[in-house]
């Protein structure tokens, strides 16, 4: 049985206009289903805008669906109330990509870890201190950290002890939303690692939310590509950075710079990310998309498997793949 | 009145920002020195009400620092028992619709939906009323006394801190470190009081603080309107009025309450611009 599984998940918002008045709906998440098995990570990917975020937040009952359904370990955790809702709080939680707004800035660093043995009465105060040095000398931080406050750290020391709090109650799970992306390059790659290294450690599964594939390809073992608010390919990781099957993925692929000025330039998307208070008919992506036909424009492709566990929505993904040019 | 800022950020460059104002420093020397005077009250030993008719009207002099009122009672000590009724009116009366604006704040800001529309409106209802003429009002019904007179202005004064502390609500509630708190398992109290309330509160200390410039001026125009402080209990408002009737031959009974009254607010205006320029992030050194 999957970890987590998500069913054709929706989401919308209401639009106001400047005046206040109702003009239109904000589909964020339209008819989403993935599964999380124990231990694995799936990547999540795609512009901003594109629901990403959104899809994380359901999942942690932040946001209510409009439809659908989220089981955790066989167990819907849609439309449960917050008390009913809390034991399951202990084995999911959620890293977040600003590590500048995600730290209480009144709170000291040992309050903010302690916070969450207190709810869930995990640790007697006696023993408090102790384990809140423990928690943050596993993200690479000292005891003497603790009585400080989040304004003293810098923003990779700000993620660890975001690491650190979601670690605190010992989830099995963690969303992670976009958690090296507001980050310098080599301090990314740490804390990238520190959460390679949770993982191996803590047997943790992650919903890794990204905006590129680069930073996602080596810590995902599938893929999810989502284009407003529609996953369009998932995959094994492995096999969607060889072979991928949707021109959206193509293009995010070409979009990674390759450090080889010999490399053959492939041609690059062309538009902007539509509305999505009023996306395209047919398939969203026809209007930036190099294969788009008559069909495309009248009829939206559904997410199909083409091969083993290789899901595709796109009318012409036999095609995808002719102009990626790999050297 | 508010929690003072705990973050050492906070603390450190408000601190600074806050001496490094002269105008706020002004204020603050003011509000300091009303406090000095309300406390000096308790140890002067005349009588504010001891009336002696043989030294009614002295002008000012060394035996009578501002000089006597009409049954000869002395202006300095009559001056400092006000500063007590001042302080206090401005303190409970802020004190009061601080309480309710930051209840009526955080529910609207926090739960939103139909408790928002319906806490709102009210706020709305309840600043339709011209609030002078409502505490007017009011006090008509009720005994003229002091406390009445507290509960009445802070009843009629916290509209403004309810819609400061829910437009600080609305924005902290959807921010990381909330939801962060929310995923953990947080309960509302929790959330509310512990994450969100201590992050809203900069803007209702500097609210607070003009807050008594403006229940100390509605008291003094209450009791000058003669439905104030009742005589023989001095404040500056009613001695005001004594000192209206002999304005052209008595000058220090009302040149020295109005300069007092306009002191004090002055100095609790410039207390609270000051605090409020300090806690603007905005406002680089």
């Amino acid at each position: 049985m999957a970890l987590l599984e998500v069913k054709n998940l929706r989401k919308s918002f209401k639009v106001l206009d400047p005046l206040g008045r109702n003009s239109g709906r904000l589909v964020a998440v339209d008819n989403v289903s993935f599964t999380i098995n124990a231990g694995e990570t799936l990547g999540l990917v795609g512009e901003s805008g594109c629901g990403k975020s959104t899809t994380g937040k359901l999942i942690l009952q932040l946001l209510k669906p409009d439809q659908g359904q989220i089981y955790y370990a066989g167990t819907e955790l849609t439309g449960l109330s917050a008390a009913k809702m809390r034991p399951w709080r202990r084995r999911m939680q959620m890293i977040f990509q600003d590590p500048f707004s995600s730290l209480n800035p009144r709170m000291t660093i040992g309050a903010i870890l302690s916070e969450p043995l207190i709810i869930h009465r995990l640790v007697p105060a006696r023993q408090m201190r102790d384990r809140v040095i423990e928690l943050l000398e596993k993200v690479g931080l000292s005891a003497e950290h603790e009585q400080r406050y989040p304004h003293e750290f810098s923003g990779g020391q700000r993620q660890r002890i975001g690491i650190a709090r979601a670690l605190a109650v010992e989830p099995e799970l963690i969303i992670a939303d976009e958690p090296v992306s507001a980050l310098d390059l080599s301090v990314q790659a740490q804390v990238l690692n520190l959460l390679k290294q949770l993982r191996e450690e803590q047997q943790l599964s992650y919903l890794f939310i990204a905006h590129d594939l680069a930073v996602i390809e080596h810590v995902s073992d599938r893929i999810a590509v989502m284009y407003l608010g529609n996953i369009v390919e998932l995959c094994a990781a492995s096999e969607l950075y060889k072979n991928p099957r949707h021109p959206y993925t193509e293009a995010l692929l070409n979009a990674v710079p390759v450090p080889d000025p010999h490399h053959a330039r492939p041609l690059a998307l062309t538009g902007e990310i539509p509305s999505p208070v009023n996306p395209p008919g047919g398939c969203h992506f026809h209007p930036r998309c190099p294969y788009a036909d008559h069909r495309c424009r009248q009829q939206a492709p559904a997410l199909e498997t083409i091969t083993g566990d290789h899901q595709v929505a796109c009318h012409h993904s036999d095609q995808v793949g002719r102009y990626l040019v790999r050297g | 009145m508010g929690s003072l800022p705990r973050s050492s950020f906070l603390r450190d460059v408000v601190w600074r920002r806050l001496l490094n104002n002269r105008m706020a420093l002004a204020g603050a020397a003011i509000v300091l020195f009303m406090f000095i005077m309300a406390v000096a009250a308790s140890f002067t030993s005349v009588d504010p009400a001891a009336i002696d008719v043989s030294k009614s009207l002295q002008p000012p002099s060394w035996e009578h620092p501002l000089g006597t009122d009409d049954l000869g009672r002395e202006v300095l000590v009559r001056m400092l028992y006000g500063a007590r009724i001042s302080l206090l009116v401005g303190f409970v009366a802020v004190g009061i619709s601080t309480l309710i604006g930051i209840l009526c704040g955080a529910l609207a800001g926090y739960y939103g939906g139909w408790v928002d529309a319906v806490v709102m409106r009210f706020v709305d209802i309840m600043l339709c009323f011209p609030t002078f003429f409502l505490i007017l009002a009011v006090i008509a019904f009720l005994d003229p006394s002091i406390w009445n007179i507290m509960i009445v202005i802070g009843l009629t004064s916290w509209m403004g801190v309810a819609r400061l502390v829910r437009a600080e609500f609305l924005s902290l509630r959807q921010r990381d470190f909330v939801l962060a708190a929310q995923v953990l398992g947080a309960s509302d109290v929790r959330l509310i009081f512990r994450h969100i309330l201590p992050n809203a509160l900069s803007p209702v200390l500097v609210s607070a603080t003009l807050g008594v410039a403006g229940a100390i001026l509605t008291e003094s125009a209450l009791s000058f309107l003669g439905i104030g402080v009742q005589p023989p209990t001095p404040s500056w408002g009613n001695m005001l009025i004594i000192g209206k009737q002999t304005l052209g031959s008595a000058w220090w009974l009302s040149v020295f309450p109005g300069v007092a009254i306009l002191i004090t607010v002055l100095g609790y205006n410039l207390l609270g611009e000051g605090i409020r320029d300090a806690l603007d992030p905005r406002i680089k050194e």
